[in-house]
């Protein structure tokens, strides 16, 4: 299931110029990966959380993407229902004084790390009393309070910020870390390599999460890549590397916890390969929204290896959990939904004066 | 017998990285070539020696990395100083520059700022040629959120390099190598606000306004003395800061003089000396007006290599003085 640095790594070119390599083979491979998850040395405890942190974001991004099909919504939401654990798995290692990277793709990153739901909604909606004020939308989430630095929606750009970061990092010499998350689109931007290397050259504590859903915004990475896997480039840039399947919650923390020990201690970057697929389309809440891809077959299988059912015929089987747990946590996490959503609507715009306001900070007295 | 002592401009930028190194600990600096003097000059001499490679860090080949790095470090507290020693190699950073630094603040909801220097080298002349020329301060400057600095003095070198570094947004500082060898007697370092620095007269005059930055407004001083040999008393503006850009010195003056030359060292179409011009035109009521506005800028092609191309290519002193005689002093035959 993982494979580390010292696995053996497909190698040498296909012969046929239209055939591309698939280092991933099973991992990209929806038939397989699909029965319940060994939940290995994690306590029951840690695991329940990582159920409910995964439950609570396929519900709020369930949510979202109802007001977005009613048209309540206007912004651009890029949801990330099926990558739950990718986010998951690796905030589940993290702690507050860390600084958390994202995406346009980073509601799940943002409430993994501990953002609250009520300001993520508010955000959506563009009200003042937003994460961002109102001034951010979907695509440019904070709470630095839980060490989300910020997420936007340039692709690749916060790799290199979360780099910057990991500097200040390392200078502090409190062992905290930096995370990027980026997709396996972002992987073709200059400035992530740019970025992995410079990591690699001053050894700074960044954990690299590649969530590779298989698609940038429309086209497969078959289309895009000589190899479907990324974490080549982690081997170019000798940074160690996971690639795991994406959808195991207990895989990524694993990896993501070997990887980021490594980092606090003083080792340089790690990269980190989530091998998973978006279900609905890159933006909205449709789930047959990509041009030109036909999706829908494999999308149908892909949700029989969903994360939060795997985890949680686990937990069932293992007595861990009562069967009917994550129905009462949806349920309730729905209701959390429902009254932040009220409030929101309720809540007031941002004024006039924001708009000047924080293009420069305040003259000083 | 011994004068007051002359700072040259590059040696006061040198003064300011010595200043902030030795009283911020939070200050580090970025940029290729930083351990070698063959890129930066003398203006960053010693100071991996002086303040440790850990804080004066040479980095790799990678512009728009570095530039984002130092606002990541930003970000976590710190107050670092990229520095690209041609302006030209930055246009890699454009991404950081235009759409993470610049914005961050505003699209998080003023929150938290990337507040780095980016520091940006004009290196012009020399039959180095399009890539290795240019002055591309009027792209950076139309975008909101990012402070544009271009000192044209040696004490602005020094204090406005400072005081980018203190400011609490993030700041271009734009110098340029044709001002190097200019001087000026520095006093010791009084920090200043970047937020109350703006457009400042350099020197008083009644007959025309000259309005430049940077290296232009080197240009500018020596037009003047051209022109007082005439007996035209020019009143010469340096703006200093562009972005945000607060004309209120230059309408002003225009509107005791009567007359304008706004000459930049960089393009016509969509620049600077546009920009001064028409904020002027708004500004000075019309009856003020004694001559047309006149603009000296480039002309619009990439710098040549030829030395007969490069010495037709930038203006000069001598040049825009008799332009600005020609259109604005001589009686013009019926």
């Amino acid at each position: 299931m993982v494979m580390s640095t010292t696995s053996a790594h497909p190698c040498g070119h296909s012969t046929v110029p239209d055939k591309t390599l698939s280092s991933l083979g099973e991992l990209a491979d929806p038939l397989c990966f699909t029965a319940p998850i060994v939940i290995g040395s994690r306590s029951a405890e840690e695991l329940v959380r990582m159920l409910e942190s995964m439950t609570r974001i396929r519900v709020v991004e369930e949510f979202i993407g109802e007001q977005v099909a009613s048209g309540v919504v206007r912004c651009p939401c890029h949801l990330a229902i099926g990558q739950e654990a990718a986010a998951v798995g690796v905030a589940s290692t993290l702690r507050h004084t860390d600084r958390v990277f994202g995406t346009h793709r980073s509601h799940g990153h943002f409430l993994a790390q501990g953002g609250g739901i009520y300001g993520l909604l508010a955000e959506i909606l563009g009200k003042a009393t937003g994460c961002s004020n109102g001034m951010g939308g979907s695509m440019h989430l904070i709470a630095t309070d839980v060490g989300f630095v910020g997420s936007v929606p340039i692709v690749g750009a916060t790799v290199p910020m979360a780099v910057g970061a990991a500097l200040a990092a390392k200078r502090d010499g409190r062992g905290d870390v930096a995370v990027a998350y980026f997709g396996d689109g972002a992987m073709e931007e200059g400035v992530v390599h740019e970025s992995m290397n410079f990591a690699s050259r001053f050894q700074l504590p960044t954990l690299f999460v590649v969530e590779n859903n298989l698609f940038s915004s429309h086209l497969h990475i078959r289309e895009r890549q000589p190899d479907d896997s990324v974490a080549r480039f982690a081997a170019a840039h000798k940074i160690p590397w996971f690639v795991v399947d994406g959808n195991d919650v207990v895989a990524v923390a694993e990896a993501a916890d070997e990887l980021v020990a490594a980092a606090r201690e003083g080792h340089g970057p790690g990269f980190l390969e989530a091998v998973t697929y978006r279900w609905r389309g890159h933006v909205g809440a449709s789930e047959d929204m990509d041009v030109g891809v036909q999706r829908k077959e494999d999308l149908g299988l892909w949700k029989k290896r969903d994360p939060i059912e795997r985890l949680e015929a686990t937990m069932v089987s293992e007595g861990l959990v009562g069967e009917d747990r994550v129905t009462r946590l949806r349920a309730s996490v729905r209701e959390e939904c429902e009254m932040a959503w009220r409030q929101a609507l309720a809540d007031p715009f941002p004024e006039a004066g924001a708009l000047l306001d924080m293009v420069y900070a305040a003259p000083r007295r | 017998m011994t004068g007051p002592v002359k700072t040259t401009y590059v040696e006061a930028i040198l003064e300011g990285f010595n200043y902030l190194l030795e009283h911020h600990d939070d200050v580090m600096v970025m940029g290729q070539g930083l351990w070698s003097p063959w890129y930066v000059g003398s203006s960053m001499r010693d100071l991996d020696r002086k303040f440790g490679r850990e804080r004066v860090m040479d980095t790799p080949v990678s512009e728009d990395a570095t530039t984002a790095i130092a606002a990541g470090a930003a970000l976590s507290g710190y107050r670092p100083i990229v520095v690209h020693p041609r302006i030209d190699f930055m246009v890699l950073a454009s991404n950081s520059l235009v759409n993470q630094i610049a914005k961050w603040s505003h699209m998080l909801g003023g929150q938290t700022r990337p507040a780095v220097t980016i520091r940006g080298i004009v290196n012009r002349g020399g039959e180095q040629g399009a890539q290795h020329s240019q002055s591309l301060h009027a792209w950076f400057a139309h975008v909101p959120g990012l402070r544009v600095v271009m000192p044209a003095t040696a004490s602005d070198a020094r204090d406005l390099l400072i005081a980018s570094v203190l400011c609490d947004d993030p700041v271009l500082y734009i110098d340029d190598r044709w001002c190097y060898e200019v001087t000026d007697e520095l006093g010791p370092v009084v920090p200043v606000d970047l937020a109350s620095v703006g457009p400042q007269v350099l020197r008083a005059g009644t007959d025309i306004t000259i309005v430049g930055s940077g290296f232009s407004t080197q240009l500018g001083l020596r037009v003047s003395d051209l022109l007082a040999g005439d007996g035209i008393s020019a009143e010469v503006i340096d703006l200093r800061v562009i972005n945000p850009l607060d004309l209120s010195v230059v309408v002003e003056s225009v509107g005791r003089t009567g007359r304008l030359a706004a000459i930049d060292g960089s393009w016509r179409t969509c620049g600077l000396a546009g920009e001064v011009v028409s904020t002027s035109a708004e500004g000075v009521p019309l009856d003020r007006w004694r001559a047309k506005p006149l603009r000296f800028t480039l002309p619009e092609a990439p710098a040549p290599t030829s030395s007969a191309l490069e010495s037709a290519y930038y203006p000069t002193a001598e040049g825009i003085a008799e332009q600005i005689i020609d259109s604005q002093f001589r009686e013009k035959p019926c």
